[in-house]
């Protein structure tokens, strides 16, 4: 199994959906388009889907950290949600929560960022 | 390692031994955790296991590929996985890539020798806390053998 990505972008915000595995394999490829999205559009922030993520590892936790990093140089905020406890417990380990809010699905992080 | 009285097989010591080797490419990840979580599934592990085991795998694995090998395909990865009869699992990934220059570094959550690759550094603090036992094994001229136990919670019967 491999990794599906969705991108969305409503008004500044760019909605990430993944479903699937994260890894080192897979990786590369987010970081690539979500690269990408971001240099062609006028995106302030970042809201992340995990609730199809059936796997993630700690190469998934470098490549959220590098978007999180690209979202904040613009003085964003990057918001994950639907985030699953396994995935959830990779998160709290490595301090990921400090820097990332957590909302309990996208429509209500999408609210809070101004975006009905 | 606990003896079980068989009533057929007598006084029996059971252990079941998986190996596997592959070349270091980066798709092989997802081929190496799937593949040890079949074997071990036989142990009836319980999700949260099943899960912990895959993403150890996928640490060791990575490493291996991107640290060991420096993503040299030429390169192979080797993982043996033995099941015992108290419901533990061992496992053993090794490379002979160029080895770990300062392990106690290494082990430090965040820490990472290739930040421009976007490496978060949290492979082996992943490991500690996701396994019983984690030992690293390292020289500059023969690489890298990570060794890793975990005991399931459940126990199965084995004889009946």
């Amino acid at each position: 199994m491999s990794l599906a990505i969705e991108l969305e972008v409503k008004h500044n915000v760019l909605c990430i959906r993944l479903a699937g595995e994260l890894d080192h394999h897979t990786a590369e490829e987010l970081r690539h388009k979500v690269t990408v999205m971001l240099e062609e559009n006028p995106i302030n922030h970042i809201v992340l889907n995990l609730g199809k993520l059936s796997f993630m590892d700690s190469s998934g936790l470098g490549v959220i950290l590098g978007r999180y990093k690209q979202i904040k140089n613009g003085g964003g905020e990057m918001v994950v949600c639907s985030i699953s406890p396994a995935v959830e417990r990779l998160f709290e380990m490595s301090g990921l929560f400090k820097i990332i809010r957590q909302e309990n699905d996208e429509d209500y992080a999408l609210q809070t960022l101004g975006v009905a | 390692m606990k003896i079980m009285r068989c009533k057929h097989w007598g006084w029996h010591n059971m252990k079941n031994e998986m190996h596997l080797q592959f070349s270091a490419l980066s798709q092989n990840e997802s081929f190496a955790r799937v593949t040890v979580a079949s074997f071990i599934a036989q142990l009836d592990p319980t999700l949260d296991e099943l899960t912990e085991i895959k993403t150890v795998v996928s640490e060791a694995v990575t490493n291996a590929i991107i640290h060991g090998y420096d993503n040299d395909p030429d390169g192979v990865v080797y993982i043996s996985c033995t099941l015992e009869d108290d419901n533990v699992v061992s496992l053993t990934i090794k490379d002979e890539g160029i080895g770990i220059i300062d392990i106690d570094e290494a082990r430090q959550p965040l820490f990472t020798t290739k930040p421009e690759l976007e490496r978060s550094g949290m492979g082996f603090t992943i490991m500690e806390n996701f396994m019983d036992e984690v030992e690293i094994f390292t020289s500059e001229t023969k690489g890298t053998i990570i060794r890793l136990k975990k005991h399931l919670s459940k126990s199965k019967a084995l004889c009946n």
